[in-house]
């Protein structure tokens, strides 16, 4: 319904209104740019107005959805998938020391600022309602891996003043950082603890820049966007590629799709699901 | 007594509101020009002609980034025909991919009018990285 | 009216110098936060929101305190409150330029907050707290100005005031029903989902406020010719009574209510604030002492003879406000994110230049107080002498 809201309000009618304002206000006469550049999402038949497509290689989902296999989770998948996923999102590393020529007179970072994306945890505390005491021992040591659950009902997305986070129509929730205002109702909203706040300018704790994917600044939230920029080149998200067959990432809403079939076999189960949120993320036991 | 005053205030007021222009006179420079890669040169065609895209680039990139974001669309052909990739730092179809120096196009510009973009808080200069 | 504001004596202007200092001070500090960043703070990734939001979050409730003085005079006619109104308008009026502030100091991009009017997003709590902010903010600024303008000019105030005035109530009701609705709408936050915050909140903010309001009375008659009336303080002292019990009520159907049902998730909470977790309890003497205070209050309140002591009301009111502020600031705040979600503690302690951007805010509340006061005290001698 929001969403539905959001699209009816924000294609072409009032955002194309704002900016037409806005850039007659500014250059009164460039009226042939105003309707090159506002004429959004029109389908574009005639063949003077610009058009815009998703790439054709994108991979597409009605709801897109995560199944983490907590067998095949080892300290080693755990590292290269945490790892990958801070290398491909330009996440900083707090332990990093920052170069003392780009960077001089650095304040020390601290540690409970940082950023996590995907995160591992122990079984208590990521379901942390179904603690027990006679646990099955394997579970009490096994790393579990925790991100943003994408959830059907988010919280988040709710909470947010400014829509700058939302849900797509394929599912993802996802984080517009131009438009955040830093408000942090989002991270008091999500009952997973999965949103980060840039408390600093991240540049100097980052080792290597992945050109491919920008830095935030400072003052917005951040969290996992389930790789949206690589699906929709066509690419797997990195945390699948790293995991050695532990996550899958596909449509849950396709009954043909691989995830769907793994659900279908095993037994899985979602954090929190008394929320009533509908997480997307799936933990097979 | 309070005619004085307010003449010396409203002097005072005029002095500050032109500062600008009586900070200046003496290093007036001309305006300077954008300075073209050899790539930029050879594709002849940018998204929109030259003065358009003089005059809203910056609204053309706002409406780009509300559209990757937002409708999960990346590719652009423009109304002359040609394809981009809506992005600005990333793939050779991207605004640095053919303007490949940020300083000589990007910055020489706004430095002049004293505009600073926010963009390379985050987006990063392709420069930035090989060095 | 306004150039009553500059001429003053020197205790007058040795005042408002000291709150231009701290002011002056807090705003140089700002400017590194601005520059560098949230980093700057106690704050972190499990307790998101800290000293900022936990004062916007009771100086919400003083604000919304005054109107336990318009509904008396306004909808009762209780005639001796015809001469405090006017402070428990401008206290109001000072306390959300304060919530204001508190809450741009929060923001990460504060250059962007007004993203929240270009994209108006009615499903957040946040857009609805603008609104009755701002629009209560605008009531009393207009109804608190029109009035004494007219009592200067010993004439009726405009009629239109009037359905401003009424307006205003459920405005006042609304500030902090909302404000309580950012918190006990999140699904996974114990502490803050529970139906009574709404309500436990209000009956806070009736006691704060006019417990504020008796101070300041006290400091009106000791500083200028204006004598608000030892009758309507009374009254006010009986309402803080009353504002207070319920208060203290509330957090016991809340302590019930989560105890004898033994939810975990509601429970680590409490225990967190009052008794400490896992070894973590920088809040437990602050709690306690928040109770100790807010128990004397109500002694001291419900005995005649203490509470028409006019040597020791002042002092049962500094304890009642002390003690709201620990009880819907530091504990409110800090109590709804420890533990967090996953169930990890890690503990808030605000930082240094966090509490002198902080006490710059109530400077500058303070400052705007003063003047609105000397204004109303100054109308009041003139019309009476």
């Amino acid at each position: 319904m929001i969403n539905k809201g959001e699209n009816f309000l924000s294609k072409s009618n009032r955002r194309g209104f704002l900016k037409a304002a806005g850039i007659s206000a500014v250059a009164i006469g460039a009226a042939p740019a105003i309707k090159a550049v506002s004429a959004v999402a029109s389908g574009g038949e005639a063949t003077n107005l610009p058009v815009k497509t998703a790439k054709i290689e994108a991979l597409t989902a009605k709801r897109w959805g995560m199944v983490i296999d907590t067998s095949k989770i080892t300290d080693e998948v755990v590292e290269s998938v945490v790892a990958a996923c801070r290398n491909t999102h330009n996440i900083p590393d707090f332990d990093h020391k920052p170069d003392e020529k780009k960077y001089p007179n650095i304040r020390p970072a601290k540690k409970m600022q940082e950023i996590e994306w995907i995160w591992e945890e122990h079984y208590h505390n990521a379901f942390p309602e179904m603690e027990d005491e006679f646990l099955a021992d394997k579970f009490k040591s096994l790393p579990f891996l925790v991100t943003c659950n994408h959830c059907k009902n988010a919280p988040c997305v709710q909470a947010c003043p400014t829509k700058a986070t939302f849900k797509r129509e394929d599912g993802i929730v996802i984080m517009d950082f131009h438009r955040c205002i830093g408000c942090r109702f989002c991270m008091a909203a999500c009952p997973y603890g999965s949103r980060s706040f840039n408390f600093r300018d991240a540049r100097p704790f980052i080792e290597k820049i992945n050109p491919e994917f920008p830095v935030r600044s400072k003052g917005v939230v951040e969290k996992c966007n389930l790789c949206a920029e690589r699906l929709e080149r066509g690419l797997q998200p990195a945390c699948v590629e790293a995991s050695e067959g532990a996550i899958v990432v596909g449509d849950l809403e396709d009954p043909e799709s691989e995830v769907r079939a793994i659900l279908k076999e095993n037994y899985a189960i979602r954090r929190k699901q008394e929320l009533g949120t509908e997480p997307s993320v799936y933990y097979i036991m | 007594m309070s005619k004085n005053v307010i003449v010396a205030g409203l002097t005072v007021f005029v002095i500050v509101a032109l500062f600008p222009f009586w900070f200046n006179i003496g290093n007036t420079n001309a305006a300077p020009e954008a300075e073209l890669s050899a790539k930029a040169k050879a594709a002849k065609k940018c998204v929109l002609d030259k003065y358009d895209m003089r005059a809203n680039h910056m609204s053309l990139l706002d409406d780009w980034r509300d559209t990757v974001v937002r409708d999960s669309k990346r590719v652009y052909k423009a109304a002359n025909g040609k394809t981009f990739g809506m992005s600005l730092s990333t793939g050779e179809d991207s605004c640095m991919g053919c303007h490949v120096d940020k300083e000589k196009f990007c910055d020489k510009c706004h430095n002049y009018v004293s505009v600073a973009p926010s963009c390379w808080e985050c987006h990063t200069d392709p420069k930035e990285v090989t060095q | 009216m306004l150039e009553i504001a500059i001429k003053g004596s020197k205790k007058y202007w040795i005042w408002l110098g000291t709150l231009l200092t701290v002011m002056a001070v807090a705003f140089a500090l700002y400017i590194d936060q601005f520059m560098n960043g949230l980093m700057i703070t106690g704050m972190s990734r499990d307790v998101s929101w800290g000293f900022y939001i936990a004062n916007f979050t009771f100086l919400v409730g003083v604000a919304a305190g005054g109107v336990m003085v318009v509904i008396p005079y306004y909808l009762h006619d209780y005639e001796k409150f015809h001469r405090i109104t006017i402070l428990g308008e401008f206290l109001a009026v000072a306390s959300l330029i304060m919530c204001l502030m508190f809450i741009v100091a929060d923001l990460g991009q504060p250059v962007r907050m007004l993203n929240v009017l270009l994209y108006p997003t009615p499903n957040s709590m946040l857009f609805w707290d603008m609104c009755v902010l701002n629009g209560y903010l605008f009531l009393n600024i207009v109804i608190g100005w029109k009035v004494l303008e007219a009592e200067r000019n010993q004439v009726k105030p405009p009629s239109w005031t009037k359905p401003l005035i009424y307006l205003s109530i459920p405005f006042a009701i609304g500030i902090h029903t909302v404000t309580a609705y950012l918190y006990c709408g999140l699904p996974g936050r114990g502490f803050w989902l529970t139906a009574i915050l709404a309500p436990r909140f209000l009956a806070s903010a009736f006691a704060a406020g006019p417990s504020f309001l008796i101070l300041l009375c006290y400091l009106v008659r000791k500083f200028t010719k204006f004598d608000p009336g030892w009758e309507a303080i009374q009254t006010l002292s009986k309402i803080v009574c009353y504002a207070l019990i319920a208060n203290v009520f509330f957090f016991f159907c809340e302590v019930f209510v989560v105890f004898y049902s033994k939810l975990p998730g509601h429970m680590s909470h409490i225990k967190y604030l009052f008794f400490g977790l896992h070894g973590h309890g920088a809040l437990v003497p602050w709690m306690w002492t928040s109770m100790i205070l807010m128990f004397t209050g109500i002694v001291l309140l419900i005995v005649p003879a203490f509470r028409n002591n006019e040597t020791l009301l002042p002092f049962t009111c500094i304890m009642i406000f002390i003690g709201t502020w620990i009880d819907k600031s530091l504990g409110m705040i800090s109590g709804g994110f420890v533990p967090n979600p996953l169930h990890h503690v890690t503990e808030y302690i605000p930082t240094v230049q966090e509490i002198v951007i902080s006490l710059g805010v109530l400077a500058t509340g303070l400052l705007i107080l003063t003047v609105l006061f000397k204004l109303a005290a100054t109308v009041k001698e003139e019309v009476r002498g």
